[in-house]
């Protein structure tokens, strides 16, 4: 599948999680920034991919989840070194560009998530 | 107390769907407070909690009762008819998707007019829900499930299927 195929049927999923018009979904929009999303529509654009696309995702493989447990990738709400290493070696479908420690809230982790994140994760997703 | 808008269940095929139905009475109060052109007019909010019980109970079966399943989205709810006292609506709930953080259910509305034998197609309700536990990390709740209370044990009893909760 190619990836402009890829992103036609992400603007699709989009379109029925969120409610948003395809037009809005550009490869930079971020999904909580630019379209609304809530935590909530994470697990229904999860189900929804995993049915559009015929794979299975595991819980957190998309989205990270639970970081403020560990006090080694979070402090004080910004993560650490450690942390965004973690993050860049697990999610390399997210570009977490020139941050350092201390430069990203985890509360703002959710703006980085991009159509485009999202036709990555599925591009790898689909090449095993 | 919960409130329930399913009376009964009359079909259960594990992991899969569930159907319930109810039967909307004038004896029941907010009907005279939602009146339109003249007739009581069952409100679709209600209709959509009829689903969401239907569709809970469904999918807090997959895991014995054990999760705290929480209506969590509203993903569809369309309704193309009005209901009202005397009609019996059928909930008819399947699973689409569910894992360990939540569940999407799928769900069909149908009406059967008073007098009548036939069921008609009225709406579509698609829902998404949450096993709380699992998704709001740092927050506490309960350890008992509050979301199954007796009244939903209730209505496992009445249908037959008590075992779906020990």
């Amino acid at each position: 599948m190619s990836r402009d195929d890829i992103f036609e049927k992400i603007q699709e999923v989009l379109d029925d999680a969120l409610g948003v018009d395809e037009d809005e979904v550009t490869p930079d929009a971020s999904l909580t920034a630019d379209l609304g999303a809530e935590s909530i529509d994470f697990l229904d654009i999860v189900f929804r991919l995993e049915k559009t696309f015929d794979f299975k995702i595991s819980q957190g493989e998309l989205f990270p989840e639970n970081l403020t447990e560990n006090e080694e990738w979070v402090a004080d709400g910004k993560l650490t070194d450690n942390g965004l290493e973690m993050l860049r070696g697990r999610m390399t479908h997210v570009d977490f560009g020139a941050y350092g420690e201390g430069d990203l809230e985890v509360s703002k982790i959710g703006d980085l998530i991009t159509v485009n994140s999202l036709v990555n994760f599925v591009e790898i997703k689909l090449a095993g | 107390m919960r409130w329930l808008w399913i009376d009964c269940i009359i079909k259960y095929d594990a992991d899969k769907q569930l159907v319930a139905i109810k039967n909307v009475s004038l004896s029941e109060y907010y009907l005279h407070d939602h009146i339109i052109g003249g007739k009581p007019i069952m409100p679709f909010s209600l209709m959509i909690e009829g689903m969401a019980q239907t569709a809970g109970i469904l999918v807090g079966s997959v895991n014995k009762f054990k999760e705290k399943v929480i209506l969590a989205k509203i993903a569809k709810a369309t309704l193309d008819s009005d209901v009202t006292a005397g009609d019996t609506v059928r909930f008819e709930a399947s699973i689409d998707n569910i894992d360990e953080s939540g569940a999407a259910t799928c769900g069909f509305i149908d009406r059967r007019v008073a007098g009548g034998d036939a069921w008609e197609r009225v709406g579509r309700v698609d829902l998404l829900f949450s096993h709380i536990d699992k998704n709001m990390a740092g927050t506490e709740f309960p350890e008992h499930n509050f979301v199954f209370s007796d009244n939903f044990k209730m209505i496992l009893d009445t249908a037959g299927l008590a075992s779906l909760a020990e």
